[in-house]
């Protein structure tokens, strides 16, 4: 706490410390209530005092919904800790309710004997109907489970601003930062960033710098002068490796991913896109790097997003096309165009739940069948998959590596957890990011559009050149309809339509030479395996270690390659007795599993258009292992 | 300069000293016989070596369809894409390499029916593009059904009693969408197609022109009420900008806006004075008359050939180009490490 005045208006002694070593909070309200601003601050916060941390934003499809429904519920999670940790948490320890619409939407996840923490000044008659209570939920005793603190926090924010020259709405705006303060006192959290960040976020708004400040600063002491808190919490410093950090989400780490693959192979990024939820943030992160030469096109639809992207890859640029499964839907005939062409694209897809519009807000992985099997025909692409907000980073230089260096269309698939989530991420030196060969090819001499080994011998001997327009001399025509090897003319040839399907999937299978093997944590050997990709890696690997630690045989495999698989994965699934695979989809991968290694894999499955949460992991991995 | 934008020098670069041979392909044409689609590749290869461009600089886009197939007869760079997209293909290929001098070959069921929605994009947006519409008013390739620019009534294998949806005109379309120059040719009018991919080819903006395509084997004789030579001079009408509008054999019909704003026929000589006939302005910021024009068409009037609209607008392309430039003279040139660290950061020891 560095904030002189907060500490001369106390008089108080601090209560007890308790030290403890992650906490999860949730902060809930209506949508107007700033509960993300809340939630990333706090986040922000703890990210400095040198907490490993883990976010999940989950709010609702409807921009504004009416106020006070229970649609309009908006709510942030993050745990924090002083130990390396994965996941956002289970369920939160701390709820903050600022209504009874939040309440109702989120107390069945609160643990038991978690502080609930309500603003008692919105359980009003109107407020509580439109939450369909018929009694007060604060008063009929159903809260008996939790530590429920009443705070009138509408009214404490009131008091605290009054004189700023703030209308009463806006006054009732600031109670997400009285809030926020007292929170910050519950976990000894400094005040100052926030205060910092303010004064630059309001700047032009002076009046609203003050309001902010005074209710942040009130909160902090109300927490601190009233007796209801026994005791406040304190943490040690999470033991990150040595680095520079920032804090990253999954879709902004994507986007300067991209760009940083657009400098590592020399090509400027194009990127097409409509927009979509979850994914539109690549897009508005993308579209302010134009001084790295990054072009942008917000096309008229999917299909135009795509194939722009498909002709900017043509041209020679770095083609990259992002959506969720809706719009992949769509471009799917034109993805089919790339195999066909031998371009390298990017496809990028931030899953969501549900077919159709489904959930656009609520995360699955239930877009792996389309991305590996959704085309018409034989059409074969490469596959990779991030497994934390900081890896989007990683896999989208590794999709264009893949891409490029192959001549070959490549599925990168997040989703809206790791979009929106975010993990401290310590920045990596720029000599350590991988090299992207581009073989674009200059020479008339001999030149065949469709000859293979342009690139060299090894990996890449399958691939097509990259022949640029512009390139005197390489002059040539391409398109969807078969075409012969080596001169790539137009061809109806039965045999020639069967050596060109076969050598399009010879180019994806030989992308297994050019990708690590699949790392195990914990023993190569054992009774159970659980095998897993994308965004479930923090809940798996949480419940693995910790049955790991009580001394059970269990192993991971968390896949980043889901096509072509990594070359060792065969013999990994052979050494176990049980693999079981846990998705949020109907079993997906484990479909490709059970098909490409005949091994007797069981699925895990959620499709509720939420993470899986530790502890139900656990419980079904130690079933498994039959403890 | 940014750096997609390539200058280039090479062997057959000097664009001078090329001939007709050298835009076209090995690959044997495969139109039915006496396809209207001949003349238009047979003009466009002979008029290439006079519009000066590098033929490496040179890219053919087309989607789906018998005019589709275009991009393979030309020995250019070409890309064959998939249905209704070749405006979206060729908004990639131009946006990353504003220098190449970008066609998109199309018809009127690849570009007004499943390819609408981008044929519409590209115009509002202004990309510096050729777009050629060869309308044949029925689907070729898949033999024979009604196309969106079939007329009304119109007797079809998928319409056995008549095609109930009323046609659409490009023209008319073009105009709407504010593309920047609009003409219209017909297939086997050589002369007048060579003068027009000359200024559409010319002009620096998105250009449609429509051709009147004759498909003699699902549509014969769809234009043949007015482009017959014997009718042809009495039943078109050729648009010069700044000339009165006249036409017939020997040109004594002119047209005129009446007291409404509609047009009329004019007899030279006979109807009194002549002084008010339509003078032909393309480049008039009031879309209203190119309008009332693409409206005119036979029996009533006189079908209007040659240049509807020629609108001076800044580019896409050029403006996109602007936009990076600009910003990489206010922020300077991008470096991926300022990127890595544009946020707030902490250490750890």
């Amino acid at each position: 706490m560095s904030t002189t005045d907060a500490e001369s208006t106390s008089t108080r002694p601090d209560p007890a410390r308790t030290e403890v070593e992650s906490v999860t909070i949730r902060f809930c309200g209506d949508s107007g209530d700033g509960m993300q601003l809340t939630g990333e601050q706090m986040t922000y916060t703890s990210a400095l005092g040198g907490k490993d941390l883990a976010t999940f934003p989950d709010y609702p499809a409807e921009i504004r919904a009416p106020a006070g429904s229970l649609p309009g519920v908006s709510a942030f999670q993050l745990q924090f800790s002083s130990f390396d940790i994965r996941t956002p948490g289970d369920a939160p320890s701390v709820l903050v309710a600022m209504n009874p619409a939040a309440l109702k939407t989120n107390i069945e996840d609160l643990e038991e004997g978690g502080w609930l923490i309500v603003d008692e000044d919105a359980f009003t008659k109107t407020n509580l109907q439109k939450a369909s209570y018929e009694k007060s939920p604060l008063e009929d005793g159903s809260l008996a489970a939790y530590r429920v603190v009443k705070l009138p926090i509408t009214e404490l924010t009131k008091n605290a601003v009054e004189g700023t020259g703030l209308s009463t709405k806006q006054s009732v705006r600031c109670k997400n930062f009285l809030t926020l303060g007292i929170l910050y006192f519950l976990y000894d959290k400094d005040p100052e960033p926030t205060l910092q960040w303010l004064t630059k976020k309001f700047a032009s708004k002076p009046e609203l710098i003050e309001a902010n400040t005074r209710a942040l600063k009130a909160g902090y002491n109300y927490g601190r002068t009233i007796e209801l808190f026994t005791s406040h919490y304190t943490m040690k410093r999470a033991k990150l490796e040595p680095g520079t950090y920032r804090r990253l989400s999954g879709n902004e780490a994507a986007a300067i991913g991209f760009v940083a693959a657009s400098v590592l192979s020399g090509k400027p990024l194009f990127y097409g896109s409509y927009p979509i939820t979850p994914a539109s943030d690549i897009l508005h992160f993308l579209a302010r790097y134009k001084n790295y030469g990054v072009k942008t096109f917000q096309a008229e639809d999917e299909i135009a997003a795509v194939t722009a992207s498909i002709g900017a890859a043509f041209s020679g640029a770095l083609g990259l096309t992002g959506s969720s499964g809706p719009g992949v839907a769509l471009k799917q005939e034109a993805i089919g165009l790339a195999v066909m062409t031998e371009l390298p694209l990017v496809i990028a897809n931030v899953q969501r739940a549900g077919p159709s519009t489904g959930m656009p807000t609520k995360t699955e992985q239930a877009d792996l069948f389309q991305s590996i099997v959704g085309r018409n025909g034989e059409c074969p692409v490469a596959v990779v998959a991030p497994a934390t907000p900081g890896e989007c980073f990683h896999y989208a230089i590794e999709a264009f590596r893949l891409a490029v260096e192959h001549m070959i269309p490549v599925f990168w698939l997040s989703d809206g957890y790791l979009a929106n989530g975010s993990e401290p991420y310590r920045i990596p030196a720029i000599e350590d990011l991988p090299k992207i060969n581009v073989h674009t090819r200059t020479d008339p001499e001999g030149f065949k559009p469709y000859a293979r080994g342009e690139n060299g011998q090894g990996p890449d001997s399958l691939t097509r050149p990259w022949a640029i327009p512009g390139t005197p001399g390489l002059e040539h025509r391409i398109g969807g309809i078969e075409k012969s090897d080596i001169d790539g003319n137009v061809c109806y040839d039965p045999m020639n339509h069967q050596h060109m399907t076969d050598l399009r999937q010879a180019k994806v299978d030989r992308i297994a030479e050019n990708i690590p093997d699949a790392e195990v944590f914990g023993e190569e050997k054992g009774k159970v395996l659980v095998v897993g990709w994308g965004s479930t890696y923090g809940a798996i690997t949480s419940a693995v270690e910790q049955l790991q630690n009580e001394g059970k045989s269990i192993s991971a495999v968390h896949l980043r390659y889901l096509n072509p698989f990594p070359k060792n994965l065969g013999t990994l699934l052979s050494n176990f007795e049980t693999v079981l695979v846990p998705e949020l989809n109907n079993g997906q991968l484990l479909f490709f599993l059970r098909a490409k290694f005949l091994v007797p894999a069981r699925g895990v499955n959620k499709v509720q258009g939420k993470p899986f949460r530790v502890g139900e992991l656990r419980a079904v991995f130690e079933e498994a292992l039959g403890a | 300069m940014h750096d997609t934008v390539r200058t280039t020098e090479g062997t057959n670069g000097d664009a001078a000293k090329l001939t007709r041979k050298d835009f076209v392909s090995d690959q044997e044409v495969r139109w039915c016989p006496g396809c209207g689609d001949y003349s238009i590749l047979a003009t466009m290869q002979r008029l290439m070596p006079q519009l000066g461009h590098k033929k490496e600089d040179v890219v053919f886009v087309s989607g789906i369809g018998c005019s589709s197939r275009f991009p393979y007869y030309m020995n250019t760079y070409g890309f064959h894409s998939i249905h209704g997209r070749a405006p979206s293909v060729a908004t990639g290929v131009k946006l990353a390499n504003p220098n190449l001098s970008v066609w998109v070959i199309t018809g009127d069921g690849d570009g007004l029916s499943i390819g609408g929605n981008h044929l519409l994009h590209v115009m509002r947006r202004k990309l510096d593009v050729n777009i050629i519409l060869f309308n044949n008013r029925i689907y070729g390739l898949t033999k024979g059904q009604y196309s969106p620019t079939s007329e009304f009534g119109k007797k079809t294998k998928s319409s056995p009693f008549g095609a109930l949806d009323y046609p659409l005109n490009p023209i008319k379309i073009a105009i709407s969408a504010e593309a920047t120059w609009i003409g219209r040719s017909i297939d086997v009018d050589a002369k007048h197609l060579s003068e027009m991919i000359t200024a559409m080819d010319q002009h620096r903006g998105v250009a449609l022109l429509e051709v009147y395509q004759n498909c003699n084997i699902f549509n014969d004789h769809a234009f043949e009420d007015f482009v017959n030579r014997k009718v042809r001079a009495d039943r078109t009408v050729h648009l010069e900008d700044g000339k009165p509008i006249v036409f017939g054999a020997d040109n004594d019909k002119g047209i005129r806006l009446n007291a409404d704003g509609l047009p009329e026929v004019v007899d030279i000589g006979k109807d009194g004075p002549t002084d008010d006939l339509l003078v032909h302005n393309a480049a008039n910021p009031n879309a209203g008359v190119a309008f009332t024009l693409s409206e005119m068409g036979f029996p009533e009037f006189p079908v209007p050939i040659g240049v509807f609209r020629s609108i001076e607008r800044p580019t896409y392309d050029r403006l996109v180009t602007d936009q990076i430039a600009e910003a990489t003279e206010r922020q300077g040139a991008g470096q991926l490490e300022k990127l890595l660290h544009a946020a707030d950061t902490w250490t750890v020891e």
